[in-house]
């Protein structure tokens, strides 16, 4: 069982340890009431670069996304042991509103709230107490997740008339505007179309360069273009985490031979 | 055909006519009702019979215009009652509640539902007519709006709880509070639906009789303020329809077709909320 992040010799240019981590995980296991999700998880998260998580459905991918900016309290009865770290600190003893303001994340469905396209994206600076000077901010974001030119003559118009692709961009502006360090998406392209995909890929690749992203995904040709490393997960453990080129060209375990090949998942 | 395919078939036919049969009789109820209305009051209904006071007794004409507005001044004492309390509860119960807790309240509202209207007026008799020694507007609403709370509370818990969890969980990671995210996220999510179950609410509350009996009385004349007994429609209707003059058996008549054609434009204007909620594609 490989689990600490491992690059073999021959390994790509780029190799964790030489990268500044932003998020660190340990020994994380992860319980649904009397059901254990997580088993041992022990992930870096590399400053400034997409880590991709996937694996098959049920495997525990969005369940550890889902820990890093604590979005697992909102159900009852979880608990989790083991810690994760954001820039060396416990994110389990910071304040939850302040850590979400840090972490944002990005739904598998667009989820824009029933208001205006302005104010989904000022909510956050809103719930964080800034009153003045919104406009740029929003404007600032939405330009961020290429929606500004789509948008700017409607911002006051309901984000429900917007098609799912730009919902999903609008979602994504609304985390960036509290200017978060990470940001999260879980399967964050499953309900749209290929070009709405692109879009939101094309967008990613853009936005590593102030921000670090994690995200989920059920395509691996997806997490193959857009993602610098890749965590295999099956079944609640973290099978093998390397490189994404490394990952997806010589997989050391099995498994994920197995499951980038196509023989199951 | 044999003998079984055409006892099948028939048995089909009979079935459809008395499905077919009881759907019209609740259809036609409905309109029977509403021609009986039109029929026996249309005659009465002038413009004066809006704006006039009730005639002195033996007289001919008057109106029910102290009724109507007596009516809306219940209507906000009860409003100002049930609509607080009704949404608040229906927060905590969607929201906040344990399994346990929402059933016990769940359950008591229910009870409290089929708590027979003339029960709620002996109670707001007690408790504010005898401590206020008279009859009152404040105690008619008062039992109005006792009326009003546990309707309110179920059908806005459904509507709280039909709003999606994606929408409050993007509030949420955006570093919003429960309370915050209920606030401005899932209570605006669900106005649509609060607004046609207050709307419902007070447009069954406004034909109650017997909770206003004994609290809110009736009168003769204008009422100022809620200290005094006041008016109302369906009490109104009641009184002049035991009344020996056949001249105000027509304004009984009369004011029923107003009260009606009040509770049909509030569900009117409940299905134009609903329908316009749900053309912005949720």
């Amino acid at each position: 069982m490989i689990s600490v992040p491992s690059v073999p010799a021959g390994a790509p240019k780029e190799t964790a340890q030489d990268l500044p981590m932003r998020m660190k995980v340990s020994n994380l296991d992860f319980y649904y009431g009397k059901t254990q999700a997580l088993f041992k998880v022990n992930v870096n998260i590399a400053t400034n670069r997409v880590t991709a998580l996937i694996g098959p459905s049920g495997c525990g991918k969005s369940t550890l996304l889902r820990t890093f900016n604590r979005m697992h309290e909102t159900l009852s009865h979880t608990r989790l042991t083991g810690t994760i770290q954001l820039d060396g600190e416990d994110i389990l003893r910071q304040d939850v509103t302040r850590l979400r303001r840090r972490i944002g994340m990005v739904f598998q469905r667009p989820n824009p709230f029933p208001k205006s396209i302005y104010d989904n994206v000022a909510y956050g600076l809103r719930v964080n107490g800034h009153k003045k000077a919104l406009h740029d901010a929003v404007e600032h974001s939405l330009r961020r997740a290429a929606l500004w030119e789509e948008v700017k003559d409607r911002l006051n118009k309901s984000a429900y008339g917007l098609s799912g692709g730009q919902q999903q961009r609008l979602c994504i502006a609304r985390a960036l505007a509290v200017d978060p360090e990470v940001l999260l998406l879980d399967e964050p392209c499953s309900a749209l179309d290929p070009i709405s995909t692109a879009k939101i890929e094309e967008l990613l690749i853009q936005l590593k360069e102030n921000c670090t992203i994690v995200i989920v995904t059920h395509n691996m040709q997806q997490a193959a273009r857009v993602s610098d490393f890749t965590a295999f997960m099956l079944t609640g453990e973290l099978v093998e985490f390397s490189p994404t080129p490394h990952l997806f060209t010589t997989p050391t375990d099995p498994r994920t031979e197995a499951y980038i090949t196509g023989r199951f998942g | 055909m044999t003998a079984r395919t055409i006892w099948r078939k028939s048995l089909n036919a009979l079935m459809l006519s008395i499905t077919g049969i009881c759907a019209l009789v609740t259809v036609s109820t409905l309109f029977l009702i509403l021609g009986f209305l039109v029929w026996n009051g249309a005659r009465s209904l002038h413009w004066t019979f809006f704006t006039n006071l009730p005639a002195p007794t033996g007289e001919i004409g008057g109106g029910i215009a102290n009724a109507i507005l007596g009516s809306a001044k219940l209507l906000l004492v009860a409003a100002s009652i049930g609509i607080p309390i009704g949404l608040i509860g229906a927060i905590y119960l969607a929201e906040y509640a344990g399994a346990k807790w929402a059933f016990f309240i769940r359950y008591a509202a229910d009870l409290m539902n089929g708590v027979p209207s003339i029960v709620i007026g002996i109670f707001a008799y007690t408790i504010v007519v005898v401590s206020m020694h008279h009859f009152s507007a404040l105690a008619g609403g008062f039992a109005l709006g006792i009326m009003m709370i546990p309707v309110i509370l179920r059908s806005c818990e459904e509507f709280l709880k039909a709003v999606p969890r994606s929408l409050r969980e993007g509030a949420m990671a955006l570093g919003a509070s429960k309370w915050r995210t209920i606030l401005t996220v899932v209570v605006p999510a669900a106005s649509g639906g609060i607004i046609t179950a207050i709307l419902l609410a007070l447009a069954r509350v406004a034909g109650e009789t017997a909770p206003l009996l004994f609290t809110a009385f009736g009168n003769q004349f204008w009422s100022s303020g809620f200290n005094q007994p006041t008016a109302a429609l369906p009490v109104v209707i009641y009184n002049y329809a035991m009344s020996s003059y056949e001249d105000l058996h027509q304004q009984a008549w009369a004011a029923g077709l107003v009260l009606l054609g009040l509770v049909l434009v509030t569900n009117l204007l409940t299905r134009m909320v609903l329908g316009r909620q749900t053309a912005q594609g949720r």
